[in-house]
């Protein structure tokens, strides 16, 4: 019985640490979708970015953790500004597939550009030494990594949220969302606010690439081998919604957890076959708008 | 009175240009001229050449869904895979007969896909995107945990192939190869044509551009593209089977994104919806890869990922739409 329990509580555990990540990563693409509508397929590859920026200013120059999460940010929040304006933009009006086709290009030139910086293998991350180890709750201890994962998500997320829903510019990007040619007309310039928005997406995803190095591998195909993932949260959890794709990854990721864990013969089986029924169910994903 | 009935409606000048649109031109002769001519020029590159009608015959497939159908998919490749897994297996199992064997493979991934469309042509967009993906994810996982069958990760091996028709041995040159691949793109690329020009063909082109428009016409719009997509999986897994079959060997990327992304950037070079895309684009590809990759993957990575966001950007028709401007360019200038 203790042995189920123990698995029971490991599997949420592992599974919502992990959850916490791919919500960070995707809620970006969730936003801008409902925003704009893009089909953004290279999402991932500003949680690479992140990613890389992150282990090499830990690995290299020795920057703490913290610090090298934050430069990763503004610098992946920074750069994506610049892409979205010279690129993006440009295809805002133009159809679904153009909008896929050259986010798989941009995919493919960042898979090329990091395999040539950093070569083709998995960077190594160097853990703080305060991250290692175990920490013990009641009477079962826990990676430190991880917990320290599900804290800081989870206050992330509640800024996150509290920013949506409190601050003039979650408004702004709420009402853009709802009914973009209503929120044009009573002023509202949309087009920054997507360049704005798509900034925070991107850096938010960069974070998420910095803090779940550890769980998601730092390799150049990191924006292709993860994108299903990224995808299937942004659907179920409903395009454009904030909610829920939280409620979507967490499905997903303890979902995903416990099925590699106790049928890893057909593991991978159990997600797709689950988004399938889901969006059987409900075409719009849990929280969308059909 | 049929007789009658039928020059009267010669006589309309809609029916008149619809004919004429069908009616062939020799220009589209082109292509079977030049795989004809390849055999004699360049004796040393049946295999590839072979491939590359293989190839084509899967971007025309694409093309039927994509360019006539608007439905955008990142998991061709699954209906491809489960082709060339179906003639491979047949072929190890002790069924070496090869056209038989190429039905099988283009039923079983019709199958596949009338099943697989009835569940994600209900989504649409990004959601509609990710289940195509989905599924080829799915299905390769399928194959490589059934190792047992498949050969996993391995590959298939062991695959026999009988003579065709008893008698046109499978040769080493891969002349039999050429031929034979030539003449099921043959076949497939009339069946396409004769498709994409029928009522049913319009009719997918009309849910293509004004999907509401085709609902309010009383089109049954899903199950249009329910069709659409089971026969379009049928030929990919036609192409599939050749693979099987002339290779003699199946690995476990052909059911794949990599491959799915490849077959759509090649249709992608040459141009979307407009039957002779595949033509170009899959053999413009293939030889670059022959070429190139080979030499540094890496950077072939990277070029093909520019001249995607190019053609985005520039040449949304692809080579053929580029020959379109400059032909356009060039009437103009003579008037």
């Amino acid at each position: 019985m203790d042995a189920v329990i123990a698995a029971i509580v490991s599997i949420l555990f592992h599974g919502t640490a992990y959850a916490m990540i791919l919500y960070i990563v995707s809620v970006g693409l969730s936003v801008t979708m409902g925003l704009m509508g893009f089909a953004n397929l290279a999402h991932g590859v500003f949680a690479m970015a992140g990613g890389y920026v992150t282990v090499t200013l830990m690995n290299d120059y020795g920057v703490p953790f913290a610090l090298s999460l934050l430069v990763a940010c503004l610098v992946v929040g920074l750069a994506s500004i610049v892409i979205e304006r010279v690129l993006y933009a440009r295809l805002y009006a133009a159809s679904e597939l153009e909008q896929v086709l050259f986010t798989i290009g941009l995919i493919f030139m960042a898979i090329a550009a990091a395999k040539f910086v950093w070569g083709p293998f998995a960077q190594r991350f160097a853990m703080p030494e305060a991250l290692q180890g175990q920490i013990e709750l009641g009477t079962r201890s826990f990676p430190a990594y991880r917990a320290f994962l599900i804290v800081v998500s989870i206050a992330i997320i509640l800024g996150l949220w509290l920013g949506i829903e409190r601050t003039n510019l979650g408004a702004r990007i709420r009402a853009a969302v709802d009914n973009r040619r209503m929120a044009q007309s009573l002023g509202i310039n949309t087009g920054r606010l997507f360049t704005l928005t798509f900034a925070l997406g991107s850096a938010l995803a960069a974070l998420g690439g910095g803090l779940g190095a550890e769980i998601l591998a730092i390799n150049p195909t990191y924006a292709i081998e993860h994108l299903v993932y990224f995808l299937i949260v942004v659907s179920v959890g409903g395009l454009g919604s904030v909610r829920g794709p939280f409620v979507a990854a967490l499905l997903i990721g303890i979902g995903d957890t416990a099925c590699k864990y106790l049928v890893p013969e057909i593991g991978a089986f159990f997600i797709y076959a689950a988004t399938m029924a889901l969006l059987l169910w409900r075409p719009a994903g849990l929280f969308g708008r059909a | 009175m049929i007789l009658s009935g039928k020059s009267s409606l010669k006589n309309a000048p809609a029916v008149e240009a619809l004919v004429r649109r069908h009616r062939l031109r020799p220009i589209e002769l082109l292509p079977w001229a030049i795989a004809v001519a390849a055999y004699f020029l360049f004796p040393g590159y049946l295999a590839l050449g072979s491939q590359i009608f293989i190839m084509v015959l899967f971007a025309l497939s694409l093309d039927l869904i994509l360019g006539y159908a608007g439905i955008i998919t990142l998991g061709h490749a699954a209906f491809f895979g489960v082709g060339a897994y179906t003639a491979g297996i047949l072929a190890v199992q002790g069924w070496h007969e090869p056209i038989s064997g190429l039905i099988a493979a283009g039923i079983v991934a019709a199958i596949v896909g009338l099943v697989s469309g009835l569940v994600i042509l209900r989504t649409h967009g990004l959601t509609l995107l990710m289940l195509t993906l989905a599924i080829v994810f799915m299905l390769n996982e399928a194959a490589n945990k059934a190792g047992f069958i498949t050969g996993g990760a391995d590959g298939l091996q062991g695959i026999a192939i009988d003579p065709i028709f008893g008698t046109f041995r499978f040769d080493m040159f891969s002349r039999t190869a050429y031929w034979y691949a030539l003449a099921v793109l043959f076949l497939g690329w009339a069946f396409v044509r004769l498709l994409v020009h029928s009522p049913f063909g319009r009719s997918l082109t009309g849910i293509r551009e004004n999907v509401a428009r085709m609902h309010a016409i009383g089109t049954p719009v899903r199950r249009r593209l329910v069709t659409a997509y089971t026969i379009s999986a049928g030929l990919a897994g036609v192409a599939g089977g050749l693979l099987a079959q002339t290779t003699e060997f199946v690995a476990l990327n052909v059911i794949s994104f990599e491959l799915s992304g490849a077959v759509l950037i090649m249709l992608i070079f040459g141009g979307v919806g407009r039957l002779y895309g595949a033509f170009i684009g899959a053999p413009v590809y293939m030889i670059a890869e022959d070429e190139l990759a080979k030499a540094d993957p890496v950077y072939w990575l990277f070029w093909i990922g520019l001249i995607l966001i190019l053609i985005v950007m520039f040449a949304r028709g692809g080579i053929l739409g580029l020959i379109d401007q400059a032909l356009h360019q060039i009437r103009r200038r003579r008037k």
